[in-house]
């Protein structure tokens, strides 16, 4: 799905755990994030914590989007 | 010389320990267990091999501790010295496949015993891992185990033997391409003008040099100015408002949802759900927002920091979804999101 957005002309970020099947499926602008059910939370954290962890994997993301990138590339901080 | 020693790796569903509410279930050695497939391999071995050895590992777990869980399951596979390795097979578990394609490899290389695991060939391990261990093409579902074991136990005691392995046409494992030179009884000439023929029949053929896939699309330009820009969200997670009005399936889904979240700032449990059935939904459940970051990005529209949010977000099932299909999703999501002047997507994935 990362591919075919992207191949639609829009710069696309891709947020999930498991970073080698981003690279398999081609996606370009790769973000890292938490866990499989939870990719953008962590339930262990207070709401506030939490929601500030949210809040920087989607700084790092929005960032990665106005990053050049000439290949595949993991946005590791 | 005795029966061949095995040693099996399965994941928490094939172990009947449970589904996706045990995904995190860490590697366990069962010595001397024969577990799930592990049944229908012994008797395919016959008298030939005995499994002596299952390594039980949740899904999830492998795939959030790739490094921890495969240096745990190499020492017991090293203790256990098996003269072959067997992972799975995975059918269409995405994790699953890569946890099967992870371990396997691993065992080859790192101690050198020969190894095999089986999975369909749209399996994101299938792709990660064809060219480095040998992987029997299943079909996409466990429906398939039957036709799997079939291939997958002779292949194994033949790399356990040292014997020569064949074509991955005559083996029934996905093609590592490699290409070995053989003499064919009819010269060149001669096949091509019977392939030809066949064709203008109308008639099925195989080619003898399959044209390599490279599908990579080269990455658009960055965006230059944020505060201006319209950022739109698509999920394979699932994330539907609660009840799933489309009705999207929770595995091998056959469309996806448009949903407008205009005056939407939070998703909370009362109004959006989960319709994913490969994973468990209890955290998007309590709080979607964790799949698909909705409150963050209206607070960073609130500061400006980004132009705005989409009004639309696009959702689908990515659980054994076939790549066909996902395809023809987003080119249509695509096309939406062009006609809408969307300058960025941030897609989440589970």
């Amino acid at each position: 799905m990362v591919k075919e957005i992207e191949r639609a002309g829009i710069p696309v970020v891709h947020m999930c755990t498991v970073t080698p099947i981003s690279m398999t499926v081609g996606a370009n602008r790769i973000i890292p994030a938490i866990a499989i059910p939870h990719p953008l939370g962590n339930p262990a954290l207070t709401p506030a914590d939490e929601k500030k962890l949210r809040r920087r994997l989607v700084e790092k993301a929005l960032k990665a989007l106005t990053t050049e990138v000439d290949g595949q590339t993991i946005f590791k901080d | 010389m005795g029966k061949i020693k095995v040693v099996h790796y399965i994941n928490q569903f094939f172990a009947q320990i449970g589904g996706e509410e045990k995904a995190d279930f860490p590697a366990q050695l069962r010595k001397g267990e024969v577990v799930g497939p592990g049944l229908a391999l012994t008797q395919a071995f016959g008298d030939e091999a005995e499994i002596t050895a299952t390594i039980v590992c949740g899904d999830s777990y492998f795939n959030e501790n790739i490094e921890s869980a495969t240096k745990q399951i190499l020492d017991w596979v090293k203790e256990e010295a098996p003269d072959v390795f067997i992972a799975g097979p995975a059918f269409n578990a995405g994790r699953y496949g890569v946890a099967c394609g992870t371990v396997a490899d691993a065992v080859q290389s790192e101690l050198n015993i020969p190894s095999v695991t089986s999975m369909y060939v749209e399996n994101p391990g299938a792709d990660m891992f064809k060219d480095k261990v040998y992987i029997v093409s299943t079909k996409n579902s466990a429906a398939g185990m039957r036709g799997a074991i079939k291939a997958l136990a002779p292949l194994a005691l033949k790399l356990a033997k040292g014997e020569k392995i064949g074509a991955s046409c005559e083996e029934g494992y996905i093609p590592q391409n490699i290409r070995v030179n053989f003499f064919e009884k009819e010269r060149g000439s001669r096949r091509a003008v019977d392939m030809l023929l066949k064709k203008l029949a109308g008639k099925p053929f195989t080619t003898e040099y399959p044209m390599p896939v490279f599908d990579r699309v080269a990455p658009n330009p960055a965006v230059k100015d944020l505060s201006k820009a319209t950022i739109a969200l698509v999920t394979s997670g699932g994330i539907v408002p609660k009840g799933n009005p489309d009705h999207i399936e929770s595995s091998n889904a056959s469309h996806f949802g448009e949903y407008d979240i205009t005056g939407v700032m939070d998703l909370t449990a009362e109004t959006y759900e989960t319709a994913h059935g490969g994973y468990d939904p209890t955290y998007a459940n309590q709080d979607a927002d964790r799949v698909l970051p909705v409150d963050v990005l209206r607070d960073m529209e609130k500061e400006g920091v980004i132009g705005k949010l989409h009004h639309l977000y696009y959702a689908t099932v990515g659980n054994g979804t076939a790549v066909a299909s996902a395809k023809a999703f987003a080119e249509e999501i695509g096309r939406r999101l062009v006609a809408d002047h969307v300058d960025a997507v941030i897609l989440t994935s589970t």
